[in-house]
């Protein structure tokens, strides 16, 4: 019933069987795959300025290629690396913990992918045209206005974020769905999984937060491409408001990227300390009050920007008071853990270190909170310490745990536990040998985000540390590429229950059929799976507890009408990364001002306008499932 | 169809007893109201900062919008006739409601471009004039461009409607998306009629400055 003579595809491997997938488990992988390589040339881009600051007056990197790495660098990790990594965990475990057999809306899931990696490329690709963005990650005009900033790298910087906008939304809306309406029968809101629950804050964070940026960023572009005056100081615009308009965002961002690896911890403790996570209630109404009050702090990045002694006394006390859930978090997590039989293991350690390394950067946060106080923090060091403790001893220490936690399960092998410990400890050592001596830094007056300092300032020996702790970074990532690298082919089998897990996702065999669960479960229980092992234990004490829903090759099995691959989302995302690849070349600005418009970046926009609205009537007339002629199914 | 498929019919049974589409198109809404609510706030942020006219005062000229906000508002109408039609069987009906729709939808963007084109060229306000300008056009022209959207959609179910089985009484999800959307564009209309417009020209209306104060 296409509209186009286009068969539908099928190819069960190679390039296009992973072009036309739209199977969660898959994209989950893609997600993860490309954000990893993300987060590494995020990390060499960090790495170089870390060399650039290793001495005092050093000269290896010019200013011009310093604030083009710094501003990459953030960028980079914030969209392309935590949201995609949290996104792959989201596609991968959510459907497996409430007992689904896909995303609500599976072509959905592939065009968010698609999307994401052509905005992600657009970015990306602007080294190679020398025209990497250099405004920083929050763009504050009027520095990022055409007076300021001719040339194209700010509109890469506008467009891939547009682009990347579009991905995020796209994915939100399919997790909000996918979660309030494809559980497993018996499965109430709280019997949820908190990492599910998260999920869920966050999408719905998401969906709320990035139509805020994607108007600003049209503001900017529409300046600085037409000539309007939204941030024109001359014509009696004020840029505050681009500040406002961008932490209304950059805060619920903060939680976005936050919330999701709190999911992560909470999933983890339980599971390695043999115990049911301490104040499930409390947990996720915290977690509900951090989404909620997120919206209402967003002036504490702006307290020495003279908002006048009101908003500043306001915004502090809503800063702190934001601390009070956080809080309420980490005593459960520490509750979770208290008397239980806790092993040691690489998830284990990494969500450890989570709860310990937020500790540290949650406090920085509480001292920053004071407007008195951040009047002598704001744009030092010490801010870069704080954030870089909830960041990457926050959030990336969880996602790694979840990869080591959920990595038997995706792949059915176990990773190699040895190469695991060496990995945490390496990154736990460089964490702290690179963004502790940042708090020293900050406090001693250097400023974020200069190419270079003088020597004698005090400066000079703890930047030296800061760059010694990126190799213990470095080398311990190399260790954990090669240790998943290598176990996916050659590592023990894992089997399906490795963990003795707690939900649904280990009731199924590793790595999941393509349907999931031949049955879908009926849930009874908050953690179900553990509360199921101890009912069929009391039947027939003893016996090995069996595999139940996936029986890989029961005759139910067959009967399992899976949504079929499709062509279209990747033509869609085709369309908005050529569209895009126009729109921030369409206008060239002369350094007299004068602006003309670039013919070929006008056709290739038009082009990839038509190849997405063609591709989108074509997707909208496609049925999920083509009528099947010859009784065959589509399950294999 | 064969069969139904196996997780994504049109009455499948969801947790909530909402279909899948229909939630989406509610969560796609909740996201809008925080797109067009960033752009009105930046409309207000900058109302009255102009260093430079024409204003509002000068160039809005209330019978004209309000005779096109009328069209738009009794095109939500329409298409709640479209759909009542659809429900009850009568798809001969339900087709001429929804054109309706669509045409009503038209007037209104014709009546938008005529207005642009009176500013440009009449009124001397163009997006680059001033700060009024800037948001004014952005705002009201985002607007439009959702309208658009919803003309084609609603053009596109027209047409799909003449295909065997493609809109049926029982099949109307379609429509009632569509519908949805419709109604939502036509709600922020109102908002941006009376902040925009009535607010900018009649005195005491809050925050309305004389023009000849800023001149």
């Amino acid at each position: 019933m296409t509209t186009l003579a286009i068969p539908r595809p099928v190819h069960p491997t190679g390039i296009w069987s992973w072009i036309t997938t739209i199977d969660h488990k898959r994209i989950g992988v893609l997600y993860g795959v490309t954000a990893f390589l993300m987060f590494f040339s995020g990390g060499i881009e960090a790495f170089l300025i870390r060399v650039q600051l290793a001495r005092p007056e050093q000269n290896l990197i010019t200013p011009e290629i310093f604030n083009q790495l710094f501003t990459m660098h953030a960028t980079t990790m914030i969209f392309l690396g935590v949201m995609p990594l949290s996104a792959a965990f989201f596609n991968f475990v959510v459907p497996l913990q409430i007992g689904a057999r896909d995303v609500a809306f599976p072509r959905l899931n592939a065009f968010s992918y698609w999307t994401f990696l052509g905005g992600a490329l657009l970015l990306k690709i602007s080294w190679f045209t020398h025209s990497a963005p250099n405004g920083g990650w929050f763009g504050y005009s009027p520095l990022t206005g055409i007076t300021y900033n001719l040339g194209h790298g700010i509109d890469v910087w506008i467009i891939s974020l547009q682009v990347l906008g579009i991905a995020s939304l796209a994915a939100s809306f399919n997790f909000i769905v996918t979660i309030l309406n494809m559980r497993a029968p018996g499965m109430g809101l709280m019997r949820m999984p908190l990492f599910t629950w998260m999920t869920m804050v966050t999408a719905i964070l998401l969906v709320l937060a990035f139509p805020v940026i994607t108007v600003a960023l049209i503001e900017l572009y529409f300046d600085r491409a037409f000539g309007m005056n939204f941030f024109n100081v001359a014509a009696g615009a004020n840029p505050v408001l681009w500040q406002h308009l961008f932490w209304v965002f950059g805060h619920p961002e903060v939680y976005i990227l936050i919330l999701p690896a709190m999911g992560i911890v909470s999933e983890i403790l339980p599971v390695f300390s043999k115990k049911p996570l301490f104040g499930y209630a409390t947990v996720v109404l915290a977690g509900v009050i951090i989404a909620f009050m997120g919206w209402m702090v967003w002036s504490h990045h702006m307290f020495t920007v003279g908002l006048g002694p009101v908003a500043n006394s306001v915004f502090t006390v809503t800063t702190m008071l934001i601390a009070v859930p956080t809080g309420i978090k980490v005593f459960n997590w520490m509750g979770t853990m208290w008397g239980g039989s806790i092993s040691y293991k690489t998830p284990m350690l990494f969500a450890i270190a989570f709860v310990s390394m937020f500790i540290i950067g949650g406090i920085s946060g509480v001292m920053h909170a004071v407007a008195a106080s951040d009047a002598q923090q704001q744009d030092t060091y010490f801010i870069v310490a704080h954030i870089h403790y909830v960041l990457f001893g926050g959030a990336i220490f969880a996602i790694l745990a979840g990869t080591y936690y959920w990595y038997p399960k995706l792949t059915g092998r176990m990773y190699d536990e040895k190469l695991g410990q060496w990995h945490f400890w390496l990154m736990f050592i460089g964490q702290n040998i690179t963004f502790f001596p940042m708090h020293f830094t900050g406090m001693n007056g250097m400023p974020r985000r200069i190419y270079t300092y003088y020597g004698g300032m005090g400066w000079d020996f703890w930047n030296m540390v800061s760059t010694i702790g990126v190799l213990f970074l470095l080398v311990g990532f190399l260790i954990f590429i090669h240790n998943m690298a290598r176990s996916w082919k050659k590592g023990e089998t894992a089997g399906a229950d490795p963990w003795d897990g707690r939900t649904l996702e280990w009731s199924i065999p590793s790595p999941p059929p393509e349907y999931n669960f031949a049955e879908i479960p009926n849930v009874q229980d908050r953690d179900d799976w553990w509360e199921e092992k101890q009912r069929r234990r009391e039947l027939a004490p003893g016996a090995p507890v069996p595999v139940v829903a996936g029986g890989s090759d029961s005759d139910d099995a067959h009967d399992i009408h899976l949504p079929q691959p499709s062509y279209w989302p990747f033509f869609v995302s085709l369309g908005l990364f050529i569209g895009g690849m126009g729109l921030v070349y369409l206008i060239n600005v002369s350094d007299a001002g004068l602006r003309t418009l670039n013919w070929v970046a006008l056709t290739t926009t038009v082009i990839g306008v038509i190849i997405g609205m063609v591709s989108v009537y074509a997707w909208s007339f496609e049925p999920v499932n083509d009528p099947e002629p010859d009784g065959g199914h589509a399950a294999h | 169809m064969a069969h139904a498929p196996a997780i994504h019919g049109e009455h499948e049974p969801t947790t909530t007893g909402l279909n899948h589409r229909k939630l989406l198109m509610w969560a796609f809404l909740g996201s809008d109201c925080m797109f067009f609510g960033t752009l009105i706030a930046t409309y207000l942020v900058y109302k009255n900062k102009s260093l430079e006219g024409p204003l509002p005062i000068d160039v809005f000229d209330i019978p004209v919008t309000s005779v096109s906000t009328f069209v738009l508002l009794m095109s939500s109408m329409s298409m709640v006739m479209a759909y009542a039609w659809l429900t009850r069987g009568n798809l001969k009906a339900f087709r001429i409601w929804l054109a309706s729709t669509a045409i009503m939808g038209a007037t209104f963007l014709a009546f938008q471009v005529y207005e642009f084109y009176e500013f440009a060229n009449h009124g001397h306000l163009t997006p680059r004039t001033n700060l009024f300008g800037s948001t004014f056009f952005t705002l009201t022209g985002f607007h439009g461009a959702h309208v658009t959207l919803g003309v084609v959609w609603l053009l596109s179910i027209l047409f799909h409607s003449f295909r065997e089985g493609g809109v049926t009484p029982e099949k109307n999800l379609d429509v009632d998306l569509a519908a949805l959307y419709w109604h939502f564009v036509d709600i922020v209309w109102i908002v941006i009629f009376t902040v925009v417009y009535l607010f900018g020209v009649f005195e005491g209306f809050p925050g309305t400055t004389p023009s000849a104060v800023v001149h």
